[in-house]
């Protein structure tokens, strides 16, 4: 892979992530596991932000950190009955890390032996106004279909978590 | 690209190991964002002009918003059902 993006915010900001990531799963307090995917989406954000993906950065920040977090958090919040109940006992077996490393060995196999078609890259790179335009030019059939997939999830979910008057 | 396989691994590690519904909803949460990050980067480097990674990150993004919804919607469903998350507890289909 060609050598362009910034080698120290990269490396920041990949720790960041698999860190985030890491403690997700070990930590023993659902809430406190909350907040560290949160880190983990703010985390790629930065590194959609270091791959000139600007739009892409900011939906991430709006979806994940504003929507998907919250969301996680009333959940949490909801589904517990007493403050004890936070905390869990760390679920780890050595079947499912044997499964996550094999496909890790594969998935890094692949990786190593993936050479990607060398293309110069641009001087400039396009933006949000490029991005737009394509959007709603060339791709703007799947765009109609994610409103409408959204809206299906939005009332299946409501239909889903209703009241009991039914 | 090793980056996100690793993040999509450990993602992967907490869904299969996790007892909680919601946990493993965040795990699923994680694994997207690995496969974003992973599209983002090829589209960077291989079609920079055309953005075919971004758009497909941005749809993934849109399910993936869907998916934690209707999957939380679903966990809320069965906490006032069977008043847990546990997942070793919802045993009813088993023989």
């Amino acid at each position: 892979m060609p050598e362009s993006v910034a080698v120290v915010p990269f490396v920041v900001l990949a720790v960041a992530a698999v860190g985030g990531a890491v403690m997700m799963v070990l930590v023993r307090n659902v809430v406190h596991a909350a907040f560290w995917l949160l880190e983990v989406m703010m985390a790629v954000a930065g590194l959609f932000m270091l791959l000139s993906a600007g739009f892409l950065a900011l939906i991430q920040v709006m979806v994940y950190a504003g929507a998907v977090s919250v969301l996680v958090l009333f959940t949490v919040m909801l589904t517990l009955r007493r403050r004890e109940d936070a905390q869990r006992p760390l679920d780890l077996s050595w079947s499912a890390g044997i499964i996550a490393l094999g496909v890790f060995g594969a998935v890094a196999a692949a990786v190593a032996s993936f050479v990607p078609p060398v293309v110069s890259a641009p001087a400039t790179t396009p933006g949000v106004a490029e991005f737009g335009a394509l959007l709603f030019t060339q791709r703007a059939l799947p765009f109609e279909i994610a409103s409408v997939v959204l809206l299906i999830a939005l009332v299946g979910a409501v239909w889903w978590a209703g009241g009991d008057d039914r | 690209m090793a980056l996100a396989a690793l993040l999509f691994c450990i993602g992967l590690f907490g869904a299969l190991t996790k007892k909680s519904a919601v946990l493993v909803l965040m795990s699923l949460e994680l694994m997207t964002n690995a496969v974003n990050l992973n599209l983002v980067a090829i589209s960077r480097f291989v079609t920079p002009a055309s953005m075919a990674g971004q758009f497909a990150a941005s749809f993934v993004i849109v399910v993936a918003a869907a998916e934690i919804g209707l999957g939380l919607a679903l966990v809320l469903a069965l906490y006032k059902l069977r008043r847990t998350v546990e997942l070793d507890r919802i045993d009813r289909l088993r023989g």
